[in-house]
């Protein structure tokens, strides 16, 4: 009902005007629908701050940092929730974020130094596949096995992008020759993740982009312990998501105060069944039950932020080279 | 120069066309005016344009050559069901994109029903993915719009003429000398023109369907451009040539689908004696089973998979049920608005403008208006506060050009019909809009408030760009559900979706025509 009344506002009458202090943070869709941590996030940090926590969804992470751009300085946004490791370059030489003080005990595989973005959740990029097929154990088996896959296209799609790095990073100039041999592979290319998953259900293909952690979903959500991801031994890359704060924030101590609730075990322990992603801070409960069956990847790939916003045009190129012949 | 006396004035029509072309060109300058210096066009983009073209032309050519064939056995045959048959056959048109691929592939996918078939029979599994597979979907979507614009045209024909036909026992050759081919003049270039310029911005379906990115369209080269590149200025050039694009077939459709209308009749009811023949039944039964087949599996896939979990949906599903009911009736209102006027402005023959504002909607890449009207209102309101009406504005003036290649043909006849008595009867325009016109149009209206109320409520639209968590829509929930995994009931959401739809289709539809034939 919340809905409608919501919306016979929007066209009727003006809204309240709020006698608490509002904090905007801007995130991506799936964050702040009913089934990602959004509501359970604003619940828990409305009974700390005195505040009301205003999240504000726009589809993924890159029309996330779009629209950041296209508002400027005179954003509403207090906070930015939902960009990761490729789109940090280029966000910082905006110059609309500000840094921030944040001391956590990361999870994190790698080492987090950074002093604008502030990692909340991170996760392998990894193929899912059915456990009961056998799944080739790196990209140059795959190559030549006759093992179809559904990807998603790197300019429309983060998970299609992180692909591109992972060969980038595993492989380097041979990048080219990798794409090559997985073009026969690849089925089709999808603009988005959804639209991927969709098709590797109905068995459009036998694996898909997605996460070490998807199985998890089925496992815990759906007791179904059929769906299983591929470890391959190059290495995963991974995925690390960051949050900052906007330098043009008029709330500067309630933004801080989101920040290192997000490090929280408050926050922390929402991410693992909503987002289905790993905590940046393991919680002090640990992570829940299911996630131990989950593959760990022998070796983490990441590029940094600066090597791979430099990679990123040229592994594009050859991406659709190779798979536009 | 006097003006000749005219029953109507085109002047609300006029203000229509222009609020619809400030929507369309305002958006689009405010883009390419917020852009920093970019790459400009590249050859990427220039591979994109051929693609698209050769997609697009292929998609309404195909689309419009199947249509003809059963448009006109459904203009010639009466059986029980027919009226919902073709309710049904729109269903794909009103389908959210992803829904209906995922409908498509259940019949012609890899581990489709079609692939079973082929497999059990041992041939290799249906191979959809490429340009056949754009083009196939294409037609899915479209096939049934341009049926159903074909089929309007027929319907206008004056049930006298058939009588006099039968009278004069003209043969098939003279009927489609006489009757039909004036019919497709008429119908057939502005059909070719909608289907064209709604492939034009085709994205998610030709990259899925096309296997990869040989099937990059300009569209993703616009999502590319602002997403990727937040090259703005380049997004505005990319969208700029699809707006010329389909203004330039829309003009050219325009020219050729001049055509003297049929005389006038009495309305009485239409009655065929022509098509009697064996061989003609049996074409006729075999055009529609197969239009039938092809629109309708991948319609009972999406209910098979749906219907199971129809009980079971989370509540905010309902509420983004009625969210996006309450947009599609604004949407609806909106759209009669602006069509109505600028329909009949267009029949008093001031059209040659107007009816190119009202099929630019087509080409408008709803990035570039959903992203200039966000820069547009920022300045002066809270653009989240405001996503639903815009939403639904933008919605109407997607439908537009669907509704004027519906109310236009009629508005032009009833015009040419009734304009001279009306004006030795000196009725006032008000009088002649209430009391001729409009009832007149009834089943026209009734047809394209349908449409626009079903495609409003399919279509994910700009809510994207502007929803926060509080408020969604059903597509956008449908989205959402299947982000977060939940196939099961994102499933039984599309079934919803469907449901609701053809209801609001059903409705309106069936409302304009009480009495009519159809």
């Amino acid at each position: 009902m919340k809905h409608l009344i919501f919306a016979a506002g929007i066209f009727g009458a003006t809204t309240a005007i709020a006698d608490v202090p509002e904090l905007t943070v801007y995130t991506y869709d799936s964050f702040v629908s009913d089934w990602g941590p959004g509501p359970q996030v604003k619940e828990a940090f409305e009974a700390t701050c005195g505040c009301t926590l205003k999240l504000v969804g726009i589809e993924d992470g890159a029309a996330l940092l779009a629209r950041v751009r296209l508002e400027g300085t005179n954003t509403d946004a207090d906070v930015v929730l939902g960009l990761d490791t490729n789109l940090i370059t280029v966000a910082k030489g905006t110059g609309l974020f500000a840094p921030h003080a944040i001391v956590a005990d990361y999870t994190l595989p790698i080492d987090w130094a950074d002093d604008t973005f502030v990692p909340y959740d991170w996760g392998y990029f990894a193929f899912v596949h059915n456990a009961d097929t056998p799944a080739p154990t790196n990209f140059k088996a795959l190559a030549d096995s006759d093992t179809k896959i559904v990807i998603q296209d790197p300019r429309s799609s983060t998970p299609g992008l992180g692909l591109l790095m992972w060969v980038k990073a595993a492989y380097g100039d041979e990048a080219p020759m990798i794409w090559e041999g997985l073009s026969d592979n690849i089925i089709t290319v999808t603009k988005g993740w959804s639209e991927a998953y969709g098709l590797f259900l109905e068995g459009e293909a036998d694996m898909v982009l997605s996460y070490t952690t998807s199985p998890a979903y089925h496992l815990i959500a759906e007791e179904d312990a059929s769906k299983a991801a591929a470890a391959f031994d190059e290495g995963h890359y991974m995925q690390v998501e960051v949050a900052a704060k906007l330098a043009s924030t008029d709330q500067p101590d309630l933004a801080d105060q989101f920040l290192a609730f997000m490090v929280s075990d408050a926050f922390q322990t929402i991410i693992p069944t909503t987002n289905w992603m790993y905590p940046a801070v393991t919680p002090a409960s640990g992570l829940p039950d299911g996630f131990d069956t989950l593959i760990t990847p022998e070796k983490s790939l990441l590029l940094s932020a600066d090597e791979a916003s430099a990679l990123r045009d040229k592994a594009l190129d050859e991406w659709l080279n190779a798979l536009s012949r | 120069m006097a003006e000749r006396a005219q029953p109507l004035s085109a002047t609300p029509g006029r203000a229509a066309a222009f609020v619809v072309a400030a929507v369309i060109l305002g958006t689009l300058l405010a883009v390419a005016w917020r852009a920093e210096a970019g790459r400009g066009l590249g050859p990427s983009d220039w591979a994109a344009l051929r693609f698209t073209l050769v997609q697009a032309s292929l998609s309404a050519v195909l689309s419009v050559a199947l249509g003809i064939p059963v448009a006109r056995a459904l203009a010639r045959r009466r059986f029980p069901g027919r009226r919902a048959l073709i309710a049904l056959l729109g269903a794909p048109f009103i389908l959210p994109v992803i829904v209906a691929i995922l409908g498509l592939l259940q019949i012609f996918g890899r581990s489709g029903w079609l692939s079973h078939l082929t497999v059990s029979l041992g041939l290799p599994p249906v191979q959809i993915y490429g340009l056949h597979g754009v083009v196939l979907a294409h037609v899915f979507f479209n096939l049934p719009l341009a049926t159903r614009l074909i089929l309007q045209a027929w319907q206008e024909v004056p049930a006298e003429q058939f009588r006099l036909a039968a009278q004069l026992n003209l043969g098939p050759l003279a009927m489609i000398r006489l009757i039909e081919w004036p019919v497709l003049r008429r119908s057939c270039p502005g059909a070719l023109a909608v289907v064209f310029a709604i492939c034009l911005t085709s994205f998610a379906v030709a990259l899925t369907l096309g296997g990869g990115p040989r099937a990059t369209t300009l569209e993703l080269a616009i999502y590319q451009a602002f997403r990727f590149d937040f090259d703005l200025g380049r997004a505005a050039m990319l969208s700029g040539i699809q707006l010329l694009l389909t203004g330039c077939t829309a003009l050219l459709a325009l020219r050729l689908s001049r055509g003297d209308g049929f005389a006038s009749g009495l309305d009485r009811a239409l009655q065929r004696w022509d098509g009697k023949s064996t061989l003609a039944k049996g074409l006729d039964t075999f055009w529609i089973s197969l239009a039938a087949l092809f629109l309708l599996l991948p319609l009972l896939a999406i209910v098979l998979a749906g219907v199971g979990g129809l009980t079971t949906l989370p509540s905010s599903v309902a509420s983004a049920a009625l969210v996006s009911v309450a947009t599609a009736l604004g949407s609806t209102v909106i759209l009669l608005l602006l069509a109505l006027p600028m329909a009949a402005a267009v029949a008093l023959g001031r059209g040659g403008l107007i009816e190119l504002c009202g099929i630019l909607g087509l080409a408008a890449s709803p990035l570039v208006i959903g992203t200039g009207l966000f820069i547009l209102i920022r300045p002066v309101a809270d653009p989240f506060m405001l996503a639903l009406p815009v939403t639904a504005l933008v919605n109407a003036v997607m439908a537009l050009p669907f509704a004027l290649r519906i109310l236009v043909p009629q508005a032009r006849s009833v015009v040419a019909r009734y304009s001279r008595l009306a004006l030795s009867l000196d009725m006032s325009h008000r009088s002649f809009a209430t009391m001729v016109l409009l009832p007149r149009m009834r089943a026209q209206i009734g047809f394209a408030a349908g449409l626009a109320a079903a495609l409003s409520m399919g279509d994910l639209g700009v809510i994207a760009l502007f929803a926060d968590a509080e408020m969604a829509t059903l597509p956008l929930q449908i989205y959402r559900l299947m982000g977060a995994y939940r196939m099961q009931d994102a499933n039984a959401a599309a079934l919803l979706l469907l449901i609701l739809s053809m209801a609001a289709f059903w409705l309106l539809d069936r409302g304009g025509r009480r009495h009519a034939e159809l």
